[in-house]
């Protein structure tokens, strides 16, 4: 018994991590696009952005999802734009994901970069250098050294805000723990696999922790 | 012969009147020392001259060539700005070293970067490189810094860190080498280090706009002075006769309280 719940519970990890991994591919980029909308001199896109980034972030992720993975299919003609089955909840929810996390990162990317001094973008400038060179050569791994604090709580709760996709029945880890309790691989009234779920993401936790520690001791070397 | 001339400079921020009418000139291999109390928009003329400021009016020409025109647009597309001020090199008050970087990267960085946009770059760059490296090497020893090219900068005392930040400025071989208060950021026992560097570039005849509180060094270093006061160019003229024998009564209530203070 205990081999066929871990087996179940493995897969349904690698779900979650799946869906935190893509969130974390694509949410990363994304916030630092939004966070350069934020600041921008042109007016309309900084008020633009600062409006969605306020709209994801007062509204909760949960009820985010129900609105991606619905609401396209009773607008449209055609239907869900969806695949149907778990491949169809999986890119709902990455999307979802993708978007919610990239509003949160994107602040905290905007914290990071203004707090570097301008006059090392000035000290770039006069030594002829171009926009996109100061921002790569010297903002960005000084904003990187300040946003690992903030950034590794963000990452942490994704980790655990994962589980919010089985809202949408996407097959994650505690999905598998609660199938378990409903009737299963032939089990069914079993509780404990729904808390065993908590050891994976404490274990996984612990893991970016160290990776996080790791980070701030290896940017240790400038201040 | 004027390498640089600056006419008719004026600038503001908002409704406050900053630089009014200024113009001057000045000639290769000299140095002119820009004197003033706090707030006479002595760094505001500095920050013009590197086009960290846009002035509202007026121009600045080096050697003959049209820099930058209040009146024609042309010459202020942010493409050729880039290039215009690699004739002035500027060092900061507070340094402004990059951190992530050692001494030497700091001097190399924005040379390695331009040396990408030569035409020869992929075929040569063993030896660009290798040629950057060793200018900035020779440098740091110019500023008796060998001993220094691999540490970071808060590993370095304020005077080193501003000497890598006038060998970083030199890296650029720029026309007009600016100092904005070269000094005002260190404590009273770095700042020989610093004028001792500056003095020996004025030595070799280097072209150089310093910003300056220090009105001995400015009496000794500086060929010519200017001394501002509400945004305007009050006096100017030869070093030894502004500073020892000032004409203008704003000159005189100035500098007598930097009296005994030498």
């Amino acid at each position: 018994m205990f081999l066929t719940v871990i087996g179940a519970l493995n897969s349904g990890f690698l779900q979650t991590l799946k869906l935190f991994a893509v969130t974390l591919i694509g949410a990363l980029p994304l916030g630092l696009i939004i966070s350069f909308g934020s600041m921008s001199r042109f007016t309309p896109l900084r008020w633009l952005t600062r409006t969605v980034v306020w709209v994801i972030r007062g509204t909760p992720l949960l009820l985010q999802l129900y609105i991606v993975f619905f609401i396209p299919g009773f607008v449209l003609d055609s239907g869900s734009p969806w695949p149907s089955g778990e491949t169809g909840r999986f890119m709902a929810a990455a999307v979802t994901f993708v978007v919610n996390y990239a509003c949160y990162f994107s602040e905290i990317f905007r914290g990071g970069i203004q707090s570097v001094p301008s006059g090392q973008q000035e000290a770039g400038l006069v030594l002829g250098m171009t926009k996109p060179q100061i921002f790569f050569k010297i903002t960005l791994l000084q904003m990187i050294k300040r946003i690992v604090p903030p950034m590794s709580n963000e990452i942490i709760t994704l980790v655990k805000d994962t589980s919010i996709a089985r809202i949408i029945s996407l097959q994650e880890v505690i999905w598998a723990g609660v199938a378990f309790m409903k009737g299963s691989h032939g089990y069914s009234g079993l509780v404990w696999p729904l808390f065993f779920t908590g050891v994976y993401f404490l274990v996984f936790n612990g893991g970016l922790t160290l990776l996080f520690g790791w980070v701030e001791r290896k940017l240790d070397y400038f201040q | 012969m004027a390498i640089l001339d600056v006419r008719h400079i004026e600038k503001h921020f908002g409704a406050t009147q900053v630089l009014t009418d200024i113009s001057f000139s000045l000639d290769e291999g000299n140095a002119l020392a820009i004197i003033g109390s706090s707030g006479s928009g002595k760094t505001t003329l500095l920050r013009c001259l590197n086009f960290l400021e846009t002035p509202d009016n007026g121009s600045i020409s080096v050697r003959d060539e049209l820099l930058f025109d209040a009146a024609d647009p042309a010459t202020q597309s942010e493409k050729d700005i880039r290039k215009k001020r690699l004739h002035f090199g500027l060092v900061f008050q507070n340094f402004n070293l990059f951190p992530q970087y050692t001494a030497l990267q700091n001097v190399m960085l924005a040379n390695q970067l331009l040396a990408k946009e030569r035409p020869d770059f992929k075929q040569n760059k063993r030896q660009i490189f290798q040629e950057i490296e060793e200018n900035a090497r020779a440098l740091l020893a110019q500023m008796g810094l060998s001993d220094r090219a691999a540490h970071y900068p808060h590993q370095l005392s304020g005077g080193q860190q501003q000497r890598v930040a006038i060998a970083r400025a030199l890296a650029m071989r720029p026309d007009i080498l600016c100092f904005d208060e070269p000094t005002s950021a260190l404590d009273p026992e770095l700042t020989g280090e610093v004028l001792k560097v500056i003095r020996s570039l004025a030595e070799q005849k280097t072209t150089m706009v310093i910003v300056t509180h220090e009105m001995a060094f400015a009496r000794d270093v500086a060929d010519e002075v200017i001394f501002m006061d509400g945004g305007v160019i009050v006096e100017q003229g030869p070093a030894r006769q502004v500073i020892e024998h000032p004409r203008e009564e704003r000159t005189k209530q100035f500098l007598s309280r930097y009296e005994g203070n030498d």
